[in-house]
C-alpha cells in the first residue's frame, strides 16, 4: 500500500509541473503588464519604474522568471496581492475553509440523492420511477448554476423569504443561534451545487449499478436464498461504487468551476470570488495563486480517488 | 491477427439473407431509431423553433435592442413589451432574439473547434503504435485536469484587449470565446476518437486496405474514420450544449461579452441586481438557456439510442 501511494504522488508530480508550466505560459504570453497603473502615473519617474521592474525581475528572460517563479512557489512564498496589500498565501489560506466546506458538503448532498435514487431505479430499469428519475436527471443537469442560483434567491429569498442571499463571514452571534446562522446561510449555495452534481452522478450510478446487476455472482448470491435487500446493498451496490468513485473524481474540475459560479452568486468568501475580484483587480499573482490552488486541489481529489480505488478494488495490485 | 479473421462460419450466410431480404439505408435506419425516442423528437422541435425564433425573429419584432426609453423602465411583461423591459426601458424579448444568434453561434463554433481538434489528436494517438500515443495521452489527461473555469477567465481576461484590437469588439470576443472554449474541451472526443482507433485499425477491412495499399492517411480516413463517427456525433452534440453554458458562465460573470451585445448569459448578469423588482428579465433568458440545453442533451441521448447499432430498439 505504501508503495502504491508513494507511486501515485510520484505521477501526480509531473501533472502539477504541466498544468503550472500552461499557467505560466498563458500568463508570459498576455499583454497585460502589473505595472501598467504604474506607467500611467506621472508620479512615478520611469527610472524608479524600471527598478522596481527589475527588483520584481519582470526583465528576465522567460525560463529563468518560471524556474524563479516555481521555486517560490514550491516554498510556500507566493507573492504579494496588488491590490490587497497582503501576501498572497494568507489571503488564499483565508479563503479556502470556505469553499472547501460549500463543496464538500455540496458533494455529500449529492451522493446522498444520486446513491438511492440511482440504486433504486437501476433494479428496476425503465419502470415509471426508472424514467421520471432520469428525466429530472436530464433536466437537473441541463440547468446551469448560474440560474438554479438565481431561481432560489427568487424563489426563497425574495418570495418567501426564508434564506439570507447574501453569505456573510461575520454573523454577530454566539453558540447555537450562529450555527444555526451559518446553516440557514449555507444552504442555498450547497443546495445549487450539490443538486447539479446529484443529477449526473444519478446517471453514473445507476448505468454502474446497471453493469453490475446481470453478472453471474448476482444471481449466485439470489440462489443462495439471500433476501433482495441483502443482494442489492452488500453485493451490487459495494461493486457498483468503485466505478462512480473515478466518474466522481473526474467531475472535480466541473465541481470547482461550479464553486467559482455559486460563490459569486451568493457572495461566498471563498477563493472562487477571491478569483472573480483578483481579475476584475489585474492583482496577477492572487489569479496566478488561485487558479494554481484550483489546479491543486483537482490533482489532490484525483489522488484520493485513486487511493480510495485502490483501497476498494483489491483486484488493484499496490505492486 | 490471424486468429480473427475467421469470423463464426453460421453468422455469414444470416447476415448475407439479413441484407438481401430489406435493404434499408443506415441514415434511414438511424432516422427510424431516433424516433422512437419520444423527449429527443419533441427537443427537437422545440430547438428548431428557438433557431427559427433568433433567425427570423428579429424581422418579425424589427424592435431595435438599444432603443433606451426611460418612460417604460422594468415593465412587466405586456403587449408593447411581451418579454417586458430593462432598466433602461429596452425590450428584453429584442434582445434575446438578438443575444440568441450570438450564444447558438458560440455554441457552434466552439463545437466545430474542439470536434476538429479531438479528432485530429484522437486520431493521431490512435494511429500511432510508438512514442506519440503515450506522449497524446499524457496531454490530454493534462487538459482533463485543469480547472477549466479559471483557466478559461484567466485567458479570456489577458487576452481581450488584445483581440478586440484585432478583430473589432464584437469578433475578437467571439473568436476569443470560440477557440478557448473549443481548445479546453476537445479531450472527451479524442478519448473517443482513440479508443475507436485502437479497435478498428485491428479490424479486417482496415487489414484488407493495408493490404491493397492503402496509405496511412486513406486507411485513417476513408476506412477507421467513418466508422467510427457515431460516437463522435453523439460526443460534439453534447459539447454545443457544454460551450453554451460555458459561454453564458463567462458573460453571467461579467467577464463575456460586452454589454451591448445582450447574449442570454449577459442579460443573466445584467438582471441579477433587480431579482426583486424585474423577476421576468432573468426568467426568460434563464429559461432561454435552459430550453436550448435541455433539448440539446435530449438529442444527444436520441442520436446514442440511435447510432448505437447494437441497441436494439
Amino acid at each position: 500500500m505504501a508503495t502504491y501511494l508513494l507511486r501515485r504522488l510520484l505521477i501526480a508530480i509531473p501533472s502539477l509541473l504541466g498544468i503550472s508550466l500552461i499557467l505560466f505560459t498563458v500568463l508570459a504570453l498576455a499583454p497585460g503588464d502589473p505595472f501598467s497603473e504604474m506607467a500611467t502615473n506621472p508620479n512615478v519617474p520611469p527610472e524608479v519604474r524600471e527598478a522596481i521592474r527589475a527588483s520584481f525581475g519582470l526583465n528576465d528572460p522567460i525560463m529563468v522568471r518560471y524556474l524563479r517563479w516555481l521555486g517560490a512557489m514550491a516554498q510556500g512564498d507566493w507573492g504579494f496581492s496588488f491590490a490587497s496589500r497582503i501576501n498572497v498565501d494568507t489571503l488564499i489560506l483565508q479563503r479556502v475553509p470556505t469553499t472547501l466546506f460549500v463543496v464538500g458538503s455540496s458533494q455529500i448532498l449529492a451522493l446522498c440523492i444520486a446513491l438511492p435514487v440511482g440504486i433504486y431505479a437501476a433494479t428496476r430499469p425503465y419502470s415509471v420511477f426508472d424514467q421520471i428519475a432520469n428525466t429530472l436527471a436530464f433536466v437537473g443537469f441541463s440547468l446551469p448554476t448560474f440560474f438554479t442560483g438565481l431561481l432560489f434567491i427568487l424563489i426563497f429569498s425574495v418570495s418567501l423569504d426564508w434564506f439570507p442571499f447574501v453569505y456573510r463571514s461575520d454573523i454577530a452571534a454566539t453558540g447555537w443561534r450562529w450555527y444555526w446562522e451559518m446553516f440557514r446561510q449555507a444552504i442555498m449555495p450547497i443546495c445549487v451545487l450539490g443538486l447539479f452534481q446529484a443529477a449526473s452522478y444519478t446517471r453514473y450510478v445507476r448505468s454502474a449499478v446497471l453493469d453490475v446487476i446481470r453478472l453471474d455472482y448476482v444471481t449466485t448470491a439470489r440462489a443462495k436464498g439471500l433476501g433482495e435487500k441483502t443482494v442489492t446493498l452488500r453485493h451490487i451496490t459495494r461493486n457498483a461504487l468503485i466505478p462512480v468513485v473515478t466518474l466522481v473524481a473526474l467531475q472535480m474540475p466541473a465541481v470547482f468551476g461550479g464553486a467559482i459560479v455559486t460563490e459569486q452568486i451568493f457572495r461566498v468568501p471563498g477563493i472562487g470570488s477571491l478569483l472573480i475580484d483578483a481579475i476584475l483587480a489585474n492583482d496577477t499573482p492572487v489569479i496566478m495563486a488561485v487558479t494554481f490552488v484550483f489546479a491543486c486541489l483537482v490533482v489532490i481529489f484525483n489522488l484520493i480517488a485513486d487511493v480510495l480505488y485502490g483501497w476498494l478494488d483489491p483486484r488493484i495490485s499496490f505492486s | 491477427m490471424a486468429g480473427s479473421t475467421l469470423a463464426s462460419p453460421s453468422a455469414d450466410p444470416v447476415l448475407g439473407a439479413v441484407t438481401t431480404a430489406k435493404v434499408i439505408s443506415p441514415g434511414r435506419e438511424t432516422w427510424r431509431r431516433f424516433r422512437q425516442h419520444r423527449l429527443a423528437m419533441a427537443s427537437t422541435v422545440i430547438l428548431s423553433l428557438l433557431i427559427l425564433g433568433v433567425v427570423i425573429g428579429p424581422w418579425l419584432w424589427p424592435v431595435p435592442i438599444n432603443e433606451i426609453d426611460f418612460t417604460a423602465q422594468l415593465q412587466r411583461p405586456s403587449l408593447n413589451h411581451p418579454f417586458g423591459t430593462d432598466d433602461l426601458g429596452q425590450d428584453i424579448l429584442a434582445r434575446m432574439m438578438y443575444g440568441g444568434r450570438i450564444s447558438l453561434a458560440v455554441g457552434l463554433a466552439a463545437m466545430v473547434v474542439a470536434t476538429t481538434v479531438g479528432v485530429c489528436i484522437g486520431a493521431l494517438a490512435g494511429m500511432s503504435r510508438r512514442i506519440v500515443d503515450p506522449i497524446l495521452m499524457w496531454v490530454t489527461d493534462l487538459f482533463l485536469s485543469l480547472p477549466q473555469l479559471p483557466l478559461l477567465l484567466l485567458i479570456i481576461y489577458l487576452f481581450r484587449e488584445q483581440l478586440k484590437a484585432a478583430f473589432g469588439v464584437e469578433g475578437g470576443v467571439f473568436v476569443l470565446i470560440v477557440v478557448v472554449i473549443g481548445g479546453l474541451r476537445w479531450m472527451p472526443v479524442a478519448r473517443l476518437v482513440r479508443a475507436q482507433f485502437l479497435s478498428l485499425r485491428e479490424k479486417e477491412f482496415v487489414e484488407a486496405a493495408r493490404a491493397s495499399g492503402a496509405t496511412k492517411m486513406r486507411q485513417m480516413v476513408r476506412h477507421i474514420l467513418p466508422n467510427a463517427i457515431g460516437p463522435v456525433i453523439v460526443a460534439s452534440t453534447i459539447e454545443v450544449s457544454s460551450a453554451i453554458i460555458a459561454e453564458s458562465t463567462l458573460s453571467f460573470l461579467g467577464l463575456g461579452f460586452p454589454p451591448d451585445i445582450p447574449t442570454w448569459g449577459r442579460l443573466l448578469f445584467d438582471a441579477k441586481d433587480h431579482l426583486d423588482s424585474a423577476p421576468h428579465w432573468a426568467l426568460f433568458p434563464g429559461a432561454a438557456i435552459f430550453l436550448t440545453v435541455l433539448s440539446i442533451n435530449f438529442i444527444g441521448d436520441g442520436l446514442r439510442d440511435a447510432l448505437d447499432p447494437r441497441r436494439v430498439i
